[in-house]
């Protein structure tokens, strides 16, 4: 019984509900799980489609007709007509239309969501075309819309900026002041052990040690580095 | 990755499903958003203040006025951006030929385009102009005056409809609706009224305060329809050539 009453709540009196909330789901299950880029774009607009279908969906009245004035309530209908050909002298004065009354205002559906989906839909078309142009120049640049494909593209393409002259120098800078501290460490050391012979052993030793922490364990810090002096 | 993103999809639609059941019937009279004494207003009023029979071109025009301008102007902005985003962006890149058919633009389709072009570009002015009586207005007769342009472009190609309608022209006639809309604002600003009032407008026009708006409303939705139509002619030009804008799809 109570099973009952809830599927007649829901999916009898309340379809529009359940249609748009499908939609919405499948927009932003595409929107979240698939990678290619167009793909989700496809997503967004089912997604906008199930947001128009509710407001327009909420506009409807029963047994309303569309908003727009039938003759009778027409300010340009046969009233208005009647009223000017009686007063044709001083129309202007005499045509005096009076507001509906609350009764004939049931009769029209709400114009107010239609108004505000009737832009939608355009600016959802431009908005589109903006985002498939996004996608185009992106296509442009790397070659592929696939979302996995473009990240391991731009990790790579970070990997070789960070590989550009300015940030070489830059880590190259770095790595000679380590060393020197590590062979002033190196001496300081040896000159405890006062054994000088040792001194070129413990200064590749200091390096060996300085070079992990310096090089952040990626293959082009190797290429990088400054070649040891012979 | 997709099972995770599956689950706040199903929790999201839980709770609207869950939520929905509080939502008015479907065709209640007496709902909410019907109920608001707003759009009763707009019922109710807009013969009297505007003259216009369709309600919905007159809260879109007059009383919504100020957003309208401003959806017009993000058309506008979008056609820009994708014009700053691809134009030059294929310089030196070799177009792709793969799927690609060299083929002489078919008769029957130029011939049928030629004969339905006019046709969809008088029915375009119709819905542009006769938006106040029936459904319709800027939106949809910018949208049809940009798609006959696109059928050129398809039925053809894009060189044929660019020398019908080159981007530049189209950039120009975009703007001039964007003043076109701002223009009346002003107008009915510097006659005495607020911005977009266009009751002010019976000063210089030989008609009622109604019909002053009345026809403002058309001036408007003209300019609406200039802007629409050109971006989106502006859209399907970029995006099919990739901002080459000579040989399309």
């Amino acid at each position: 019984m109570e099973g009952g009453s809830l599927v007649s709540e829901l999916f009898i009196e309340r379809l529009n509900y359940c249609i748009y909330v499908i939609l919405l789901l499948i927009g932003l299950w595409a929107m979240l799980a698939k990678r290619n880029l167009v793909k989700k774009l496809i997503g967004m607009s089912i997604f906008q489609t199930a947001i128009i279908l509710f407001y327009v969906s909420i506009a409807v009245k029963k047994d309303a007709t569309i908003p727009i004035y039938l003759a009778e309530h027409d300010p340009h209908g046969s009233h208005a007509k009647v009223a000017t050909e009686e007063n044709a002298t001083e129309n202007q004065v005499a045509y005096n239309p009076v507001e509906l009354k609350p009764e004939t205002v049931k009769g029209y559906a709400n114009p107010l969501p239609h108004v505000l989906m009737l832009t939608a839909i355009v600016v959802g078309v431009a908005t589109l075309g903006l985002a498939l142009a996004l996608t185009q120049r992106i296509y442009q640049g790397y070659g592929t819309i696939e979302e996995d494909e473009l990240l391991d593209k731009l990790d790579r393409a970070d990997e070789r900026a960070s590989q550009s002259p300015i940030i070489k120098e830059k880590r190259n800078a770095q790595r000679r002041k380590s060393t020197q501290r590590a062979k002033a460490k190196a001496a300081a050391g040896s000159v405890t052990k006062s054994n000088m012979a040792a001194k070129p052993s413990a200064v590749t030793k200091g390096k060996k040690k300085a070079q992990p922490k310096k090089s952040p364990s990626k293959t082009s810090a190797t290429k990088a580095k400054p070649k040891p002096k012979s | 990755m997709k099972l995770l993103s599956l689950i706040p999809v199903i929790a999201i639609g839980v709770l609207l499903l869950w939520a929905g059941q509080d939502f008015p019937k479907w065709g209640d009279v007496e709902s909410p958003a019907s109920k608001s004494p707003v759009s009763s207003h707009f019922i109710a009023n807009t013969g009297v203040d505007t003259e216009v029979p369709n309600m919905v071109t007159a809260v879109l025009a007059d009383y919504r006025g100020f957003d309208t301008m401003f959806e017009t102007v993000v058309v506008f902005i979008a056609g820009m951006a994708v014009i700053a985003i691809l134009r030059g962006s294929s310089i030196g890149r070799p177009r792709r030929k793969d799927h690609e058919v060299e083929a002489e633009p078919d008769l029957i389709v130029t011939n049928t385009v030629r004969l339905i072009v006019p046709v969809i570009q008088i029915f375009a002015f119709y819905v542009l102009a006769h938006g106040h009586v029936s459904p319709g207005g800027g939106f949809q007769g910018g949208v049809l005056m940009g798609a006959s342009f696109i059928l050129i472009a398809l039925s053809w190609d894009l060189e044929k409809a660019m020398s019908r309608f080159p981007i530049e022209r189209c950039l120009v006639v975009a703007a001039m609706g964007i003043v076109l809309y701002g223009g009346i604002g002003l107008l009915s600003m510097m006659l005495g009224g607020e911005f977009l009032d266009y009751a002010e407008l019976e000063k210089i026009l030989p008609v009622s305060r109604e019909m002053a708006r009345y026809h403002a409303m058309l001036g408007v939705e003209i300019g609406v329809g200039f802007t629409v139509a050109a971006i989106m002619f502006v859209l399907y030009a970029n995006l099919a050539s990739e901002g080459r804008l000579k040989e399309g799809l």
